[in-house]
């Protein structure tokens, strides 16, 4: 491996030796820098962490209190041993980042999760130039092309109102983390109503209102035999689908929000009855354009469908690889 | 097609049998009559003679989406159907959707003249429909023309939600519902009417048994049921009415050019009768292999080298009408007395079934042994006062099978399956030791829970030896329990078995792969089999 290697595949995980730091990394380290606040990507135990200033309320709730972080705005540039590092919009989550590592003019980036589509929640996408690229790949198959986000929110919205008008609950499947703070954004121009949040997704949600992002108002998905659950919208981790948190609701519909639901198959096996193409990350066309527009000469893939991304870009005369990491396809 | 497409969508987002039948019903009650029946036609499965193959599709789909053919492939084994996969990837770029003709002139107008059309003019109809309608629109004109719909509502569904809709009771239903008609605004108005099955030549809807679980001792007295051979060939009904006799399959299709025989046996039979019954390959005594039954019915033309080298026999167990009345709400007792009258189990082609006769329950069980020597599934048990049902009925009908085959093999390939199982890895082969090496033996889909499905799939995922396209060889390490119904030697196997109805009981976490069966163990068991069928 030549030293314009600047980023590696380690057993802990993405590794620049020229900064000794880790990228994401899945094992303890001494210094992580860190994409966004998932659990695939954020994970407790090292030593120090920088990340994006925007995404540090989300962090500290999920990492122990005694963790050291280094909050970065986007665009401000640190030196990292004999690299200079800066973080910058992923458009993935709040305070979710691409990761540049410049070194003597040579430079990588490191994309994470990240989306083109717009997201009131978070701060767009920024395109940034660079020699490699190293990309997800999560939805690489021309199957998965998102359709527009505010169509979603007036299906979502329609949903609600059918199932209330039948006097059932609606319950909405989406991560807890991300998606659940959009839907509750993208919902907010359609309607004044309040909305019921498990708890894996209240305290979140509060990280993101304290930002000042416009969401519906929550209310907390108790047990209370005073709440009415007929007519209502819960929004709730797709752990809970089918446990016994469920019963307090009575009759209700169930649907979930993912990229995942584009594919109909895919929907029927989970068994929800409404599924919403509601992503995220990048669909197929966006991988495509975000490669490209990067400029890279080196595409390098960490997760998804990256064998047929890697062959496609190499049909077009792209040098491309796939990487083997431990993110997961979860959505 | 908008509103057709508007049920497709509710019934396709509700796992709620209630909320199923109401969409139906609000279907029924507003559509207009051809296309309601073209929808009852769609939803209960029926399919019209295909217009065109899933391969002219797939070529047609690798010209229009400007993608690689290997990309294509790969996102047609993730999504896991071919008509979803065209409504994916071909864009929908030319205005004016054609998604406002109806149902029944999408059928009438649109998709049926295509059979007169060359490839070449099919080519140009199908693939503008492609650019020009909608997604979900796109993929239910492609299934409607590749001829099957699964919408997520079974017949019964569709019968209970026009029992409702049209006010009249379900059996009646099912009646109108079974045979040959066409659908149309005219069928419609016969199935208000009530006149839909006055055809002539209309068969009664079969009455099918639930397999028994646990022993037979808690069905009671064994002298209050019947018990007869439960034979594996293909069930049928004997329509014997005016000047004409006709010969039904279950799967509703007219099968009398099949099996001439069976119908001039039949022909002597008195006007007015129908009999319920299993066609079998052999003549007599003599029952032969269900595989020699499909020289029958995979051919276009019979001849009469065919005909005579591979005869066939109706065993005739039931009596559903007899001198142009319905018999069907009368005992078992009653109308088996009245078969016997008519019908001998010494008959060549038309036989009457005959009786297990072992007076106890242990007795019995002890016959059921012997089932397979015999070259029958097992036993039926039918209570001596039930009526002849429809559909499945649970309690007066059950089917005692024997246990099947069972061989412990190993995972050697995995391919992606299909339906709700896209994008995972279903579809597997497994193998047998042959000397050092693994030999494949079958394929098997079913049988796993869909957690299970989902450790496997992870586990393959990062297993991969190699890839064939879609197909992925993975390291022999996990032994899985298969159970098959019978064995047959195959010049089409590497293995030269062919196992019947192969599906996974178990994964065998417990054992490992070098203790699975070997291909001599498989060679046994048919030497076994023929040895018993030949005594």
């Amino acid at each position: 491996m030549g030293p314009e290697e600047l980023v590696q595949v380690t057993p802990r995980g993405l590794y620049c030796a020229a900064g000794d730091f880790y990228i994401d990394p899945w094992q303890p380290v001494a210094r992580a820098v860190i994409t966004h606040a998932h659990g695939d990507h954020l994970r407790g135990g090292s030593r120090e962490y920088y990340l994006a200033a925007a995404g540090a309320g989300l962090a500290r709730l999920r990492l122990p209190t005694d963790a050291s972080l280094h909050r970065l705005e986007y665009g401000q540039q640190v030196s990292l041993g004999d690299t200079d590092v800066s973080l910058h919009p992923a458009g993935h989550i709040l305070g979710s980042s691409q990761i540049r590592v410049e070194r003597r003019g040579h430079v990588w980036v490191v994309s994470g999760d990240y989306k083109r589509d717009p997201d009131p929640t978070c701060a767009p996408f920024e395109t940034l130039p660079c020699d490699v690229f190293i990309s997800e790949a999560t939805f690489a198959l021309p199957a998965y092309r998102w359709t527009d986000t505010r169509t979603v929110a007036r299906e979502i919205l329609a949903w609600w109102q059918e199932n209330r008008s039948r006097g059932l609950a609606s319950v909405l499947f989406a991560y807890a983390l991300g998606k659940a703070q959009r839907v509750l954004a993208e919902l907010a121009p359609l309607t004044n109503d309040s909305v019921f949040v498990h708890g894996a997704v209240a305290g979140l949600t509060e990280v993101y209102r304290a930002q000042g992002i416009p969401m519906l108002n929550t209310l907390p998905a108790t047990v209370a035999s005073a709440v009415n659950y007929a007519g209502a919208l819960i929004l709730a981790p797709p752990s809970a689908a089918g446990s016994p948190w469920m019963r307090r609701f009575g009759n209700h519909r169930t649907g979930f929000c993912s990229g995942w639901m584009r594919i109909r198959g895919d929907r029927r096996r989970r068994g929800y009855d409404r599924g919403f193409v509601l992503s995220d990350h990048a669909d197929w066309p966006s991988l495509l354009q975000t490669c490209h527009e990067s400029g890279a000469k080196r595409i390098l893939l960490t997760h998804g469908f990256t064998d047929a991304l890697c062959r496609y870009l190499r049909e077009q005369g792209v040098d491309a690889a796939a990487l083997r990491t431990e993110y997961g396809a979860e959505e | 097609m908008r509103r057709f497409s508007k049920l497709f969508e509710s019934l396709d987002t509700t796992t709620s049998t209630l909320a199923k039948i109401d969409a139906m019903r609000a279907y029924f009650e507003t559509a207009e009559p051809a296309d309601a029946a073209w929808a009852v036609y769609v939803m209960i499965g029926r399919r019209a003679r295909r217009i065109v193959g899933p391969a002219l599709l797939r070529r047609w789909l690798l010209e229009e989406a400007h993608l690689p053919e290997w990309l294509i492939d790969e996102t047609y084994a993730s999504v896991g159907d071919l008509a979803e996969t065209i409504a994916l990837l071909v864009p929908n770029d030319l205005g004016d959707s054609g998604a406002d003709l109806s149902l029944n002139d999408w059928f009438t107008l649109r998709i049926q003249p295509l059979a007169r059309q060359d490839e070449t003019e099919k080519r140009r109809l199908i693939v503008g429909w492609w650019h020009r309608l909608p997604y979900r629109e796109c993929f239910l004109v492609n299934k409607l023309l590749t001829g099957s719909l699964r919408v997520g509502v079974s017949r019964s569904l569709v019968t209970r939600a026009l029992a409702e809709s049209l006010g009249q009771p379900r059996a009646q239903i099912e009646r109108s519902l079974i045979g040959d008609w066409q659908p149309g605004a005219e069928f419609w108005g016969q199935l208000i009417r009530n006149e839909a099955n006055l055809h002539v030549a209309h068969p009664y809807p079969f009455y099918l048994a639930s397999p028994l679980e646990g022993e037979p001792e808690g069905l009671g007295e064994r002298a209050a049921w019947l018990a007869e051979w439960k034979w594996d060939g293909i069930r049928g009904q004997i329509v014997r009415r005016g000047d004409r006799c006709v010969l039904w399959s279950r799967g509703e299709e007219i099968i009398t050019d099949r099996f001439p025989e069976v119908v001039d046996a039949a022909a002597g039979l008195p006007d007015g009768t129908v009999l319920d019954g299993e066609i079998l390959a052999g003549s007599g005594e003599h029952v032969l292999p269900f595989s020699q039954l499909q020289q029958r019915t995979g051919r276009r033309k019979l001849s009469p080298k065919i005909l005579k080298e591979n005869p066939a026999q109706f065993i005739a167990y039931d009596l559903l009408e007899f001198g142009g009345q319905d018999w069907r709400a009368r005992p078992l007792r009653e109308r088996r007395g009245r078969l016997e009258r008519l019908l001998d189990t010494r008959a060549r082609v038309l036989r009457l079934s005959p009786v297990a006769s072992a007076g106890s329950w242990e007795e019995l069980a002890v016959a059921r042994n012997l089932a397979r020597a015999k070259g029958v599934e097992g036993l039926m048990l039918k209570s001596w006062t039930s009526p002849y049902g429809a559909g499945r009925q649970r309690g007066a009908w059950w089917k005692w099978k024997v246990n099947p085959f069972v061989v412990d093999a190993v995972l050697l390939y995995a391919a992606p399956g299909h339906g709700r199982r896209s994008n995972l890895y279903t579809d597997y082969t497994f193998g047998v030791w042959c000397d050092a090496e693994l030999i494949p033996i079958a394929k098997a889909y079913s049988g796993l829970t869909d957690e299970e499905i989902r450790r496997l799939d992870a586990w393959i995922r990062r297993h991969t030896k190699e890839k064939f396209g879609t197909v992925r060889s993975v390291e022999p390490t996990h032994l899985f329990e298969l159970a098959f119904e019978g064995i047959a030697s195959s010049s089409r196997h590497k293995s030269g078995v062919a196992l019947r109805f192969p599906r996974i009981l178990r994964w065998r976490t417990d054992k490992p792969v070098a203790e699975a069966n070997t291909l001599a163990d498989l060679r046994q068991l048919l030497t076994e089999q023929h040895s018993h069928a030949a005594q």
